[in-house]
């Protein structure tokens, strides 16, 4: 089912015909004492090559345990029960700890929510930057270069003097940038943002988001950008795929699903979205009821409970992804061709 | 008669010890707050907004008698509340009472939802049974099983109800609300604050809400303040200050607020470079360095506060 809505869409949206990863049918479980969640299940979506794909969604959703497969990061307990994630040629759901320690850090970068704990507080910004580069086959003092031109790349003021301070030195911004220009140093293919301006100040937020979207046209790469801040989405990403309870629900460029989102949770979330309600009001609208107990995801529509366009076919049969305009696709029943006939 | 009256308000932050400080000559402690005026009506919200270390918390830790104030005075239904005692706060807690920013870090993960919402009940010697705690948890909407209930076993937004179950339990006149919405998805962040306006419109508590969310300033408030290195640099009602903002910082924070629209024009305003420390302040207006307005008179000349038709700015050029 899954497979037919993707080449409908390929066939619609051509600039995604050639990739950079294709997951294909991605799920993952967690083994608990409690039993195993399926926090991710049969994920399909493309990170197109040079392009910026968001992936939203509220807590729970799993968007960070994608996140988190795509540079094999995964907690322990965590098991890839089917699918994969191809990129280049290989599987990256299915590769050994070796395989991963040559891709990390060289095609694929990561940067992570909170900058203070991303970087190691007893050693310099300098030495970080240089150690990262152990694989660079040139001198101490060319690494030491790199890190400079990189630390200007990132608009960090005073780049030279920087590299003899200690994370503790520097604010919440300025961490945030030290941390986005040693994920850039080894020039990735892909650049994973969980989010990164989360820990950060509305006008930061603002400094941070637009830095991104210069460095991510300048390297070309591709990124994956993770948020629950819709508005930042809307700014930073080309496509954007909406998470529910361990699927992708929607997915399709920024702004057919912004203008017209075609699942019901898509079309909830973003009424939820202070921002987007123009005339004060003391009463914001809401989506009643709580997320499924993912130990044991409903057989139809994992939606469906908290529905108000549910009907009976939602509860008994899991909607595939269902074309619902160009180049976009969503997981709801309402988009079949079928139930307009009917 | 207001409820909160808050003139001239200034707290203060130790530095650096008092010996090293008086060896080094330098003063020991620095002004996170200086100078805050407000009033607050019964049944009124007021948003204190700004980034972090604008002093916001600061203000409402002093207002609930955790910080000492250095100047200024807070009344408080009439009655002068800046220097009160252990034993004045005793009973001014049962008037006023705070929501704390983290959610499940403010309860205590050893005792039940019961034991947390009735609470504040046994400390002040009333009845605490399990009918009181039923009602407090029918208040916020939470059902009776949840009574027995802990910490861990509920959601972020479940736990932040049991916070406010905790923070009306006395019927409070005054409730200070510190980033009531932090860590909670959007789809739950309405639920929180439709609780806050139904509960006040019932019983007519006056609430402060610090956030840095303007978004929800915009719905839930009254009035607004935007605060910068411990000063208000802009109040006024909600509305109007939305509209036309007159300083460039509250200009600036609104626009740096991106719409979830691809298609929206954005009117940007670049600020460069971050928030100055509050041990060094810049010359003249605390803002100039980072103001894409600024003239050479904002760098010699502290702004004064300046009122007019019931909004207040302190620029010394305003928009």
């Amino acid at each position: 089912m899954a497979s037919a809505a993707v080449s409908h869409r390929t066939a619609e949206a051509p600039q995604t015909a050639d990739p950079l990863v294709s997951v294909e049918g991605l799920s993952v479980d967690f083994a608990t004492p409690r039993g195993t969640i399926h926090a991710l299940r049969d994920i399909s979506l493309e990170v197109p090559k040079g392009k910026v794909l968001g992936l939203v969604g509220e807590s729970g959703c799993g968007k960070s345990t994608l996140a988190y497969s795509m540079i094999g990061l995964l907690a322990e307990n965590a098991r890839v029960a089917g699918g994969a994630i191809r990129m280049g040629g290989q599987d990256l759901a299915h590769l050994k700890p070796k395989a991963w320690r040559d891709l990390r850090g060289t095609r694929i970068a990561m940067i992570f929510q909170d900058p203070m704990t991303s970087l190691n507080p007893v050693t310099t910004i300098g030495k970080q930057m240089i150690d990262i580069q152990y694989r660079e086959p040139i001198s101490r003092s060319e690494k030491r270069a790199r890190a400079i031109e990189f630390l200007e790349q990132v608009q960090l003021p005073d780049a030279a003097a920087k590299l003899d301070v200690y994370p503790h030195q520097l604010s919440g911004g300025m961490r945030q940038r030290v941390c986005i220009a040693m994920a850039l140093l080894t020039r990735p293919d892909l650049l994973i943002a969980d989010e990164p301006t989360t820990a950060l100040d509305a006008t930061l937020e603002l400094q941070i988001v637009t830095l991104l979207r210069e460095l991510q046209e300048t390297f070309g790469c591709s990124v994956l950008f993770v948020s629950h801040h819709l508005g930042t989405v809307a700014e930073l990403c080309d496509e954007v795929a909406v998470m529910y309870a361990g699927e992708v629900v929607e997915r399709g460029h920024v702004r057919e699903v912004f203008h017209a989102p075609r699942h019901p949770y898509t079309q909830a979330l973003f009424d939820c979205d202070p921002a987007r309600i123009r005339q004060a009001t003391r009463q914001l609208p809401t989506i009643p009821g709580t997320l499924p107990d993912l130990r044991q995801p409903p057989a139809g529509c994992a939606f469906r409970a908290r529905c108000s366009k549910a009907f009976g076919r939602c509860a008994a049969e899991h909607p595939p992804l269902h074309a619902a305009g160009p180049g976009q696709v969503a997981r709801c029943h309402l988009n079949d061709p079928a139930e307009d006939v009917a | 008669m207001s409820l909160l009256e808050v003139t001239d308000l200034r707290i203060r932050y130790a530095r650096q010890g008092r010996l090293k400080a008086a060896l080094r000559r330098e003063s020991h402690d620095f002004e996170a707050v200086c100078g805050v005026s407000f009033t607050l009506e019964p049944g009124q919200t007021l948003g204190l907004v700004g980034e972090s270390g604008s002093g916001k918390s600061t203000i409402a830790r002093t207002l609930i008698g955790l910080k000492k104030s250095s100047g200024g005075s807070i009344r408080f239904d009439g009655a002068e509340i800046s220097q009160a005692s252990g034993r004045d706060w005793a009973r001014l807690r049962r008037e006023m009472s705070m929501m704390w920013q983290d959610p499940v870090g403010s309860l205590s993960p050893r005792l039940t939802v019961k034991s947390l919402v009735t609470e504040p009940l046994r400390i002040n010697g009333l009845p605490a049974g399990r009918t009181e705690a039923e009602r407090l948890l029918g208040l916020v909407g939470l059902p009776a099983e949840f009574a027995t209930r802990y910490p861990h076993q509920l959601s972020g937004g479940q736990a932040r109800r049991v916070g406010v179950a905790r923070a009306l339990a006395l019927d409070p006149k005054l409730l200070i609300a510190d980033e009531p919405t932090a860590g909670l998805d959007m789809s739950v962040q309405g639920e929180v604050l439709n609780l806050l306006a139904e509960v006040q419109a019932r019983s007519g508590v006056a609430i402060v809400i610090i956030t840095h969310n303007l978004n929800l300033v915009r719905h839930v408030t009254d009035q607004m303040a935007i605060m910068y290195l411990g000063r208000f640099v802009e109040q006024g009602p909600t509305e109007q200050v939305f509209a036309h903002p007159r300083h460039p910082y509250t200009k600036a924070l609104l626009a740096a607020n991106p719409e979830p629209d691809p298609e929206a024009r954005h009117e940007r305003v670049a600020l460069s470079g971050e928030v100055p420390s509050p041990v060094n302040r810049p010359s003249g207006c605390d803002f100039h360095p980072r103001c894409p307005w600024a003239r050479e008179a904002c760098a010699a000349k502290e702004p004064g506060w300046t009122e007019e038709s019931g909004r207040g700015h302190r620029c010394l050029f305003p928009l």
